[in-house]
């Protein structure tokens, strides 16, 4: 299995760039602890949909399981739509939010 | 000790189940499957497109199984993100019930094609492809089966594990424990 790189996934694109209707503040993908999910099973699924190191899936990994919830992406709204998408698909219990922070 | 997944040279992974390990696994999955409910193909004489733009729910499942595989996208601390998750919902809910349907059929099809194989058990040997959709059921199945035993975060201190015999969840529990020893190693197996 490959990893994909990681912060390079997702180029923008020049329709973005132009359509700006929406303020410019990030939207993220925020993943919830759940007493069922396995901690492997959850870097794993870092590792190989987001193509996160294994360091930074594991990191990202425990911040769910110690504070209760990690930002794991960030981007527009549909990219994060899409992200939400998937982490349902594999089962783990995610939110998308605009980051007010 | 129960059998556990091994790495197989190309990626996939390999198990060895009895005949009753087959069956409960078997049984376990065509549940989850009739939980999640039928696909949208078009009804006899039904334009297929039709199914093709067909939108979703847009309220949550009532069943608290069900709203654990499909929880709300944006959450539901207002009115506002609870009208966004609404909508994420008629349009990705169908999609998702797709996946986790694909995922179910494919360990019932690999598990049948085992057991016509072979009398008294056998060792299951799953491709690449097969292990993914193995992980999302046995996933799914231990979200369902979590869910109905309240299973909370204090894992092996909790009671649940250690019931005794008369008690009717244990062998729910069991099952539960078991499916995640399987999971576990079969993500082993999968770890880029």
């Amino acid at each position: 299995m490959s990893v994909a790189p990681t912060e390079i996934e997702r180029p923008e694109s020049a329709e973005e760039t132009f359509a700006v209707p929406e303020p410019d503040v990030p939207w993220v993908t925020i993943v919830h602890n759940d007493p069922v999910n396995l901690m492997s099973y959850v870097a794993y699924v870092f590792q190989t949909y987001f193509g996160y190191p294994k360091d930074k899936a594991h990191r990202l990994m425990l911040d769910v399981h110690h504070k209760g919830r990690a930002i794991v992406s960030s981007g527009s709204r549909e990219e994060m739509e899409r992200d939400v998408q998937a982490m349902h698909g594999f089962g783990l219990w995610a939110t998308l939010s605009q980051d007010r922070t | 000790m129960a059998g556990q997944f091994e790495a197989i040279p190309g990626g996939g992974a390999a198990v060895a189940f009895d005949e009753v390990e087959i069956s409960i696994l078997r049984t376990l999955t065509v549940q989850l499957l009739e939980l999640i409910g039928p696909g949208d193909e078009p009804a006899q004489g039904e334009d297929p497109l039709a199914s093709l733009f067909a939108e979703g729910p847009s309220e949550p499942p009532e069943d608290p199984a069900l709203a654990r595989l499909f929880p709300d996208a944006y959450g539901d601390d207002s009115d506002e993100l609870k009208e966004f998750s609404a909508e994420f919902r008629r349009f990705t809910e169908n999609d998702l019930r797709d996946r986790k349907r694909r995922d179910g059929m494919t360990l019932i099809r690999t598990l049948d094609e085992l057991a016509s194989a072979g009398e008294g058990g056998a060792v299951l040997k799953l491709t690449p492809e097969d292990c993914q959709h193995w992980l999302g059921a046995l996933n799914d199945l231990r979200l369902t089966i979590g869910t109905g035993l309240e299973v909370t975060d204090e894992d092996e201190s909790n009671e649940l594990y250690r019931l005794p015999d008369t008690d009717p969840r244990k062998p729910m529990v069991l099952a539960y424990l078991w499916l995640g020893s399987l999971q576990e190693s079969l993500v082993e197996t999968q770890m880029p």
